[in-house]
C-alpha cells in the first residue's frame, strides 16, 4: 500500500466513479432509479453501469502505465478498474453493501481532494447532479460522463462508452491549451415530473467537459465551430439587434451568458438578468422584478433551449412565469442556439409548457432561432 | 412519347440492357421508367431535349472539335505581346507531365491517407511559395489573382474592423470590378492617383486619403502598367501609421530578381500563379494565392484550406491535415463567416509547386534576368520609331510597358489590326478602360521572345507607322 | 499448373507507399532542374547588366531558398506523390458523395491540351479565337436547353462562386427595383450545400435555414413563416444531399414569387435529373451546374472548375460581363464578346478575370457532343438505377439505416446512418472511413453539423458497373462484420494506405501548427 502511494506521485491521476445502480430502471420499464431502487431490484433489474464503465476503460488501456485511478471501494469503481489492470488508489470506502447518492457525492469530493485532473464517471443525470453537488465545477475539475443512465438529458455525457474513454484519454494526453473545453448544463429534471409528463427546464448547475467535436475528416466545407466561438458569434448578433430603450431579459444557459460576456456585463449562472442600453439594470431578477420592468419598458426575452431535449420554456422557472411570458409574447422571443445544439434536437420542435395553456398557445408557432451572426433557422415551437 | 436512352455507351457500363434488367429486377422494378418516381409528372419533361445528336464515334468527336479549334489563331503561330494579367511564359514539360497524371487529375476530396500525395504536393506548393515570398503561410490556391485580391482586402477588413480600402487607379479595371462586386457589403473602395510622369503611386494623394477608416492600402508590384513600385516601404509605413494593413499583389515570376513584398512591410501578399508553369488556356490557367506571416490573427482569417504537416502513430512517418480548421476571427465586429470554401484551382497549385521545384533558385533568378533584359531591349529598339513614346512612364519596369501611340494619328485598334496581318498580336488596347492614356497599349515581353521576334515587331511598327525616327 | 484461386471476397489492396521525403529534403547544391533561356549576347550588350535595370532598393538580396534538384529527381518525386493519390481513374468512385466523381473521358483531355486551346491569350482579338468562342457559345445553348434558363455565363469558377454570383444577381435585381435595402434575407435548407448559406452571406445577406420535416422534405410550414417582403432569394438544392427530392418544390418557388423574391437552383445534384426535369419547370429563375461534377470534367485535386450559371431573361442584364454571343451576317457567323447587354448601373461587373476556365467548358462540350440528349438521359437513369440498387442492398444490412421517406426511391445519392453499429460496437463512421482505405476505396461522411448521426453519404454516378457496385457493398459488409468481431482493426486503420493515423492535436494550436516547411523547421528546432 505504501509503495503504491509512492508510485502514485509521478503518475497522472484520473478520478473514476461508477454509480452502480444507474440504468437499472430502464430494462424493467421504470424511468430511472431515484427513489425506486427497491422497485427496480424487485423487478429483477441488473446493474448496467459497471459493464459500460469497463467499455470506457478499454479505450484507456494504453495509458495504464502512466496513470492511477482514484476511485471508490468495490462497485464504486475499484473492482472494474482492477479487473482491467489499472493502478488503483481507493479514496472512499462505502458504509454498507448498497451504495447511495451520498456515497457518490463523498467519493467525488475525495477524488478532487486527492488531486484528480479529470473525473470519468458512469451514471445518468442524477449522478451528474451529484457531481455538481460535490462542488466539482467550483473546483475546476473537468469531467467526462459514460452514459449509463436510463435517459440522459445533460450534455455532459459522451455519445457512447468507448467515446467517453477516448475523450478522457485525449484530454489527458494534451497539454491544457490545445484541448478545448466547454461548460455543459446539468439539468434539474425531477424524474417524478418527467414520469408524469411535465416539462421542467430548471438548470441545476454546470460541469466542465472536453469539447467533443471529433476531428472532421475530409474537409470540403467548413468544420463546425467550437462551441465558444459559436456562442460568441450568436451573442454578437443579439447585441447587433438590441435597440435603445428596450429591456432585454437574458435567460439562463451558456449560450445566453455569452451575450452578457460580449457586453462586458456580469451574469447570473442559473437566473435571469435584465439589460437596458448595454448595461445590467437587474441581476438575478425575480418574477416581481421582471413584471416591474415590463411595466416601464418594451421588453424582449433572449432565451435558449437548455439540456438536450429542446425544452425552451417550462415550469421549473419561477422567474419566467406565465404572467411574464404573456407580456413577452412570441414576437419578442429572441431564441438562440448553436447549430450543433439544434442538430442534437433532430428536427424536433422546441417545447413550451408554462403551466398556463393560454400562454402556451400564445408562444406556439414558428420562431427564428439565431445560430450565428446574421444566420437563423426557422423552428417550430410547440 | 417515351424518352429514349443510349444503350451500350462506352462511358456507362450499366447501359447494357441485360444488366439493367437484372438490376431492376433485384430492386423490384421492371423498367427504367419506374425510376424517378418521386418527381411529380407535371414537372417532368415529355420530350427529349433538343440537343445535337451524339457524334457516333470517338474519332468523329475528335475530328469535330479539332476542326473547331483549328479556327483559332494561337500564340504559338503568332508573335504575342499581350499580357495584362495572363502571360506567355515557358511551361516546362515536367509541369504538363505531372498535371496530366490521372491520379492528380481525377482526385478530389479524399483523406490525408488515401490522398496523401495530394496533401503532400499542395503542402510543398505552399512551402515553395513561402520561400519565394519569404513569408510563412500560403493558402491552397483560389480561383484567380482577382479573387485573391478580393479576399485579401476582405481579410484586412475583418482584421481591422474597418471599411475603406485604398487601391491604385493604375490597376486593371476588370480586376477592380471583381473586387468591387466581392467587397460590396463590407468595403468601400477608394482609388489613389499615380504620378503621371513615373507611373508610381502618388504618395501625397495616398496621405490625403488615409484615415482611421482605412482597413488596407492595396497596391500592386509591378503595377498594371508594368512599373516597378519602389516606394513599397513608404507606402506600408503610411498604412501602418494609420492603423491599416499593407496588402500587396505581386507577380510571382518577378521574385527571383525583385525583393518580395515581405521585405517592404506587406501584411498580406496576394497574386496569380499562372506565370509559374501554367498555360494561358484563354484565361483558364489563372490561380490565386494569398500569404501572410504565421500569426494567429492572420491565419484565422483565411477562408481557404491550409495544409499542415503532422506526425502519425508510426514514428518517422509524415502525415498531413488541415490547420486551424475552425476559424472565427478574434475581435471581429461586423464580419462573420470566413467567406466560403469550395473547388478552386488545386491542380494549378500542384503545377506551380512542380515549376518552382524544377526552376530552383537559379532558374528563378535567370528567368527574371532574361525577362528584364529582353523587355528593356524591346523598349530601346522600339524607341527608335518616330511618333511613339515607348515605356511612357520612364520608370524601371518588369515585363510590361506602355506604348503611347497618340501622336501617330492611328488608333491602337487599327495598329493591332495591321500587326495581326503580319502575324503579331499587338499589346493590350488601354484606350477604352484607361481613357486618360488615350491611344496607348500595354506590351508584354517575356523570356520566350527571341531577339529576332522583337526586331520583327519593331520593323512591323515602323512599316505601319511610316518610318523610323 | 493449377488454376490460381481468385475467390477471395475482398480486395487485398495496398496503396503505393514510398516513404517519400519532403521536396526540400531532396535539395543538393549545384543541381539544376531546367536551364532557362538567356537573353542573346546582342541584347545584353544593349541593355547592360540587370543591376542597372532595377532600382537599388528593389533587388532581391539573395536568391529564394528553393530546393536545387535535377530533373529526373523532381520527376520521380512527383510521380511517387501521384501514385499515392487515389484519383477516380484508379478506384471505384462511389464514396465521395455530393461530389459526383465520374469518368472524365481521356479524349477530352487530349483535346483540351491541344495548343489551339492552351496557347490562346484571353485578350486576343475575338476574330482570332472563333473556335473557342463557338464552343463556349454552343455550350451556353445546350445548358439553356438542359435547364430551361435563357442565358449562361461560365465566369464563376466553381459551385461556391456560382452561388455567390446568383446572390450578387439577386442583389442587383432588387437594387434596380428599388428594393435593395428591404430585401436582406436569403432562405436555404440545411441539407443544401453549406455554401448555399455561406456565399450569400458574403454578399451581405442574412440567412434563414429551413429544417426538414419528419419525411425529410424542407418543412413547408416553417418555410411559409420565413418567406416575406424581406426575402431576396430562396437558394436550394433539389434533391438535397440526402438524395430526397422535394416533390413540392413548385409550391415553394411559387410562394417566393408571390412575395417578389427570386429562386436560385443549386444543381450540384443534377446528375440524376438530366433530361428528366429542369430548373424552369420547377419554377427557378437562376441555376448553376458544376461542370466538374455532372458534366464530367476532372476534379483536379480541387479545381480548376466551372460553375456554369444560367438565368431567365429578365435577370440577364445583371450577369457578369462579357457574355459570348453570336452575330449572323450575310457573309457568315461570327462570335464576339458582348459587353453591351449589361445593366449600366446594376450589372454585377465581373466575378472572375476574362471569360472563365475555357478548357473546362471545352471538355463539358465534348462530353455532351458524345452523349447527345439520349446519352444525357441515359446518364440520369443509370445514375439513379445505380444509386437505388446500392441503397436497397445497403438498407438490407441490419446496422445501416437512412432516415426519411421510408420505402421510397432516392435520386442519385443517399445519406445513411450507421448509428446502430456505433452504439453496439463503438466503431464510428469516421473509423469506417479509414478502414475503407485499406481496400482502396473512398467513403465520405457528411458536412457538419451532423444532423444525421454517424453519417455516410455515397453517390455511385453512372460510371461504376454492377460488379463495381457489388464490390463496394461487399467491402462495406466485410467491415461491418469486423466491427462486431474485430473492432480493433478498424479503430487503428488505415493499415494498407500511405500512412498511419495522423496526430492532429497540434493543428489548432498557433504555437505548434506547421502550414509550411519553414514554419515546421522553425518550430521543431
Amino acid at each position: 500500500m505504501e509503495m503504491e502511494l509512492e508510485l502514485a506521485q509521478n503518475l497522472r491521476k484520473l478520478g473514476f466513479i461508477i454509480n452502480p445502480i444507474a440504468g437499472m430502471g430502464g430494462r424493467v420499464g421504470l424511468k430511472g432509479t431515484d427513489g425506486v431502487l427497491e422497485e427496480a431490484l424487485r423487478l429483477g433489474a441488473q446493474p448496467m453501469a459497471p459493464a459500460k464503465a469497463a467499455r470506457a476503460l478499454n479505450s484507456l488501456l494504453g495509458f495504464r502505465e502512466e496513470m492511477v485511478l482514484l476511485t471508490g471501494a468495490g462497485e464504486l469503481g475499484e473492482r472494474v478498474a482492477r479487473e482491467l489492470g489499472f493502478k488503483v488508489q481507493v479514496v472512499h470506502e462505502t458504509s454498507g453493501a448498497v451504495t447511495s447518492q451520498a456515497d457518490t457525492v463523498a467519493l467525488a469530493k475525495s477524488v478532487v481532494v486527492q488531486g484528480s485532473e479529470l473525473i470519468l464517471f458512469a451514471g445518468g443525470d442524477g449522478t451528474a447532479r451529484n457531481l455538481v453537488e460535490a462542488g466539482i465545477f467550483e473546483a475546476g475539475v473537468p469531467v467526462v460522463g459514460i452514459p449509463a443512465g436510463v435517459k440522459i438529458h445533460s450534455p455532459v455525457f459522451a455519445t457512447h462508452p468507448e467515446r467517453a474513454g477516448e475523450l478522457a484519454g485525449s484530454a489527458l494526453s494534451r497539454e491544457g491549451a490545445s484541448c478545448k473545453w466547454r461548460e455543459a448544463e446539468v439539468m434539474d429534471i425531477s424524474e417524478e415530473d418527467y414520469r408524469s409528463g411535465r416539462v421542467m427546464t430548471k438548470l441545476y448547475g454546470y460541469l466542465v467537459v472536453p469539447s467533443d467535436r471529433g476531428r472532421m475528416q475530409n474537409k470540403k466545407a467548413p468544420s463546425p465551430q467550437s462551441e465558444a466561438n459559436a456562442h460568441r458569434e450568436i451573442a454578437l448578433e443579439m447585441v447587433a439587434q438590441m435597440e435603445a430603450g428596450t429591456a432585454y431579459f437574458v435567460g439562463p444557459g451558456t449560450t445566453t451568458r455569452a451575450v452578457l460576456d460580449v457586453l462586458g456585463q456580469p451574469h447570473t449562472l442559473l437566473g435571469v438578468d435584465v439589460v437596458l442600453d448595454g448595461k445590467i439594470i437587474c441581476q438575478d431578477a425575480s418574477e416581481k422584478d421582471l413584471l416591474a420592468v415590463q411595466a416601464k419598458y418594451p421588453c424582449r426575452l433572449i432565451v435558449t433551449p437548455t439540456g438536450g431535449q429542446g425544452f425552451l420554456l417550462g415550469r421549473g422557472n419561477q422567474q419566467l412565469s406565465p404572467e411574464v411570458l404573456r407580456g413577452v409574447g412570441r414576437e419578442n422571443l429572441m431564441v438562440i442556439a448553436a447549430q450543433e445544439k439544434l442538430a442534437e434536437l433532430k428536427h424536433q420542435p422546441l417545447l413550451v409548457d408554462t403551466g398556463d395553456p393560454e400562454v402556451d398557445a400564445l408562444l406556439r408557432g414558428y420562431v427564428k432561432v439565431w445560430t450565428g451572426f446574421k444566420t437563423a433557422a426557422m423552428v417550430a415551437v410547440r | 412519347m417515351t424518352l429514349r436512352g443510349f444503350k451500350n455507351h462506352p462511358y456507362i457500363p450499366n447501359s447494357v440492357p441485360e444488366v439493367q434488367q437484372e438490376m431492376l429486377k433485384e430492386i423490384g422494378l421492371s423498367s427504367l421508367e419506374e425510376l424517378h418516381a418521386e418527381i411529380p409528372k407535371e414537372i417532368c419533361l415529355k420530350e427529349p431535349m433538343k440537343l445535337p445528336p451524339a457524334l457516333e464515334s470517338e474519332y468523329e468527336l475528335k475530328r469535330h472539335v479539332e476542326s473547331l479549334l483549328a479556327k483559332n489563331k494561337t500564340c504559338k503561330n503568332h508573335i504575342n505581346f499581350l499580357g495584362a494579367g495572363c502571360y506567355q511564359h515557358y511551361v516546362p514539360a515536367i509541369c504538363d507531365e505531372i498535371n496530366s497524371r490521372g491520379e492528380f487529375l481525377t482526385a478530389y476530396g479524399g483523406e490525408p491517407y488515401n490522398d496523401h500525395g495530394r496533401f503532400q504536393s499542395l503542402f510543398e506548393y505552399q512551402s515553395l511559395m513561402a520561400e519565394l515570398l519569404d513569408f510563412d503561410i500560403v493558402n491552397v490556391p483560389t480561383m484567380d489573382g482577382a479573387q485573391a485580391s478580393s479576399t485579401a482586402i476582405r481579410m484586412a477588413g475583418r482584421i481591422t474592423g474597418r471599411r475603406e480600402v485604398l487601391v491604385p487607379k493604375a490597376m486593371d479595371r476588370e480586376k477592380l470590378k471583381v473586387m468591387i462586386n466581392y467587397g460590396k457589403p463590407a468595403l468601400d473602395i477608394i482609388e489613389v492617383d499615380y504620378c503621371a510622369k513615373s507611373g508610381r503611386l502618388d504618395l501625397s494623394d495616398l496621405k490625403g486619403k488615409l484615415s482611421e477608416r482605412t482597413a488596407a492600402v492595396y497596391f500592386e508590384n509591378p503595377t498594371f502598367y508594368g512599373v516597378i513600385e519602389d516606394q513599397g516601404q513608404a507606402i506600408s509605413d503610411l498604412a501602418h501609421a494609420a492603423g491599416a494593413l499593407s496588402v500587396v499583389s505581386v507577380d510571382p515570376i518577378t521574385l527571383g530578381v525583385l525583393a518580395p513584398p515581405s521585405h517592404y512591410g506587406a501584411d498580406i501578399i496576394c497574386g496569380d500563379l499562372q506565370p509559374l508553369g501554367i498555360h494561358m488556356n484563354y484565361g483558364g490557367g489563372q490561380s490565386g494565392f494569398m500569404s501572410t506571416r504565421d500569426e494567429e490573427k492572420f491565419v484565422m482569417e483565411f477562408p481557404s484550406r491550409l495544409f499542415g504537416i503532422a506526425p502519425t502513430s508510426e514514428p518517422g512517418e509524415y502525415g498531413f491535415g488541415d490547420v486551424a480548421y475552425d476559424r472565427t476571427s478574434f475581435g471581429h465586429h461586423r464580419e462573420h463567416g470566413k467567406e466560403y470554401v469550395g473547388t478552386q484551382t488545386g491542380l494549378w497549385g500542384i503545377t506551380a509547386g512542380v515549376y518552382l521545384s524544377t526552376m530552383g533558385p537559379k532558374g528563378m533568378q535567370e528567368v527574371g534576368e532574361t525577362i528584364l533584359q529582353k523587355s528593356n531591349y524591346a523598349v530601346k529598339r522600339l524607341s527608335k520609331i518616330s511618333k511613339i513614346k515607348v515605356n511612357k512612364f520612364e520608370s524601371a519596369f518588369f515585363k510590361e510597358f506602355v506604348i503611347d501611340f497618340n501622336e501617330t494619328g492611328k488608333t491602337v485598334a487599327q495598329i493591332n489590326q495591321a500587326l495581326l496581318e503580319k502575324g503579331i498580336f499587338g499589346g493590350f488596347d488601354l484606350s477604352k478602360e484607361h481613357p486618360e492614356l488615350g491611344q496607348s497599349a500595354l506590351y508584354c515581353v517575356t523570356e520566350i521572345h527571341s531577339k529576332s521576334e522583337l526586331d520583327k515587331l519593331a520593323e512591323a511598327l515602323e512599316e505601319i507607322l511610316g518610318g523610323a525616327r | 499448373m493449377k488454376r490460381i484461386d481468385r475467390s477471395h471476397k475482398v480486395r487485398r489492396f495496398h496503396q503505393a507507399k514510398w516513404d517519400e521525403s519532403i521536396i526540400f529534403e531532396l535539395s543538393k547544391a549545384g543541381e539544376r532542374g531546367i536551364l532557362v533561356p538567356k537573353a542573346e549576347k546582342a541584347i545584353q550588350e544593349v541593355t547592360g547588366s540587370v543591376d542597372e535595370l532595377v532600382p537599388a532598393g528593389m533587388r532581391r538580396p539573395s536568391a529564394p531558398a528553393l530546393p536545387e534538384i535535377s530533373q529526373p529527381r523532381v520527376l520521380r518525386h512527383y510521380m511517387r506523390l501521384s501514385q499515392q493519390t487515389l484519383g477516380a481513374d484508379v478506384n471505384i468512385e462511389i464514396g465521395q458523395g455530393t461530389c459526383t466523381v465520374k469518368y472524365s473521358p481521356k479524349v477530352n483531355e487530349v483535346l483540351a491540351r491541344m495548343p489551339e486551346m492552351t496557347e490562346l491569350h484571353p485578350l486576343q482579338d475575338p476574330s482570332t479565337v472563333q473556335g473557342i468562342l463557338e464552343i463556349m457559345h454552343e455550350t451556353d445553348l445546350y445548358m439553356r436547353e438542359i435547364s430551361g434558363m435563357d442565358r449562361f455565363t461560365f465566369q464563376p469558377s466553381g459551385g461556391s462562386q456560382a452561388i455567390m454570383t446568383m446572390a450578387a444577381v439577386a442583389r442587383a435585381y432588387h437594387a434596380a427595383n428599388g428594393e435593395g435595402d428591404q430585401r436582406d434575407e436569403v432562405i436555404t435548407t440545411i441539407y443544401s450545400h453549406p455554401s448555399d448559406a455561406a456565399a450569400p452571406a458574403v454578399m451581405g445577406y442574412k440567412i434563414i435555414h429551413i429544417h426538414p420535416d419528419e419525411d425529410g422534405y424542407p418543412d413547408y410550414e416553417a418555410f411559409k413563416a420565413a418567406v416575406g417582403p424581406r426575402t431576396a432569394a430562396f437558394i436550394v438544392a433539389n434533391p438535397e444531399d440526402t438524395g430526397v427530392y422535394n416533390s413540392q418544390v413548385k409550391a415553394f418557388t411559387d410562394l417566393v414569387h408571390a412575395h417578389g423574391g427570386l429562386c436560385g437552383y443549386d444543381q450540384a445534384n443534377a446528375n440524376g435529373l438530366l433530361g428528366v426535369t429542369r430548373a424552369k419547370e420547377a419554377g427557378f429563375d437562376m441555376c448553376f451546374f458544376n461542370l466538374h461534377k455532372t458534366f464530367s470534367t476532372p476534379h483536379g485535386c480541387g479545381g480548376p472548375a466551372v460553375g456554369a450559371t444560367g438565368v431567365v431573361e429578365r435577370l440577364v442584364p445583371f450577369l457578369p460581363a462579357p457574355l459570348i454571343d453570336r452575330k449572323d451576317e450575310s457573309d457568315g457567323v461570327t462570335y464576339f464578346l458582348n459587353y453591351d447587354f449589361a445593366h449600366p448601373e446594376h450589372g454585377i461587373g465581373k466575378v472572375r478575370l476574362f471569360s472563365g476556365v475555357a478548357p473546362v467548358v471545352l471538355k463539358a462540350y465534348a462530353w455532351m457532343r458524345t452523349l447527345g440528349a439520349e446519352g444525357l438521359y441515359e446518364v440520369a437513369k443509370v445514375a439513379v438505377l445505380n444509386n437505388n440498387y446500392l441503397f436497397q442492398k445497403l438498407m438490407a444490412l441490419e446496422c445501416v439505416d437512412a432516415p426519411y421517406i421510408p420505402g421510397k426511391q432516392r435520386i442519385e445519392q443517399v445519406r445513411y446512418t450507421i448509428e446502430k453499429l456505433t452504439q453496439d460496437t463503438g466503431v464510428t463512421s469516421g473509423d469506417i472511413q479509414r478502414r475503407m482505405m485499406d481496400f482502396g476505396m473512398h467513403y465520405w461522411t457528411s458536412h457538419h453539423p451532423y444532423y444525421i448521426p454517424e453519417p455516410a453519404t455515397l453517390e455511385p454516378t453512372e460510371t461504376p458497373s454492377k460488379e463495381d457496385l457489388d464490390e463496394y457493398i461487399n467491402t462495406l459488409k466485410h467491415i461491418f462484420d469486423e466491427a462486431y468481431t474485430n473492432p480493433e482493426i478498424i479503430k487503428t486503420a488505415p493499415h494498407n494506405s500511405v500512412c498511419h493515423q495522423v496526430d492532429e492535436s497540434d493543428m489548432d494550436d498557433p504555437q505548434r501548427w506547421a502550414p509550411s516547411w519553414r514554419v515546421y523547421l522553425r518550430k521543431t528546432q
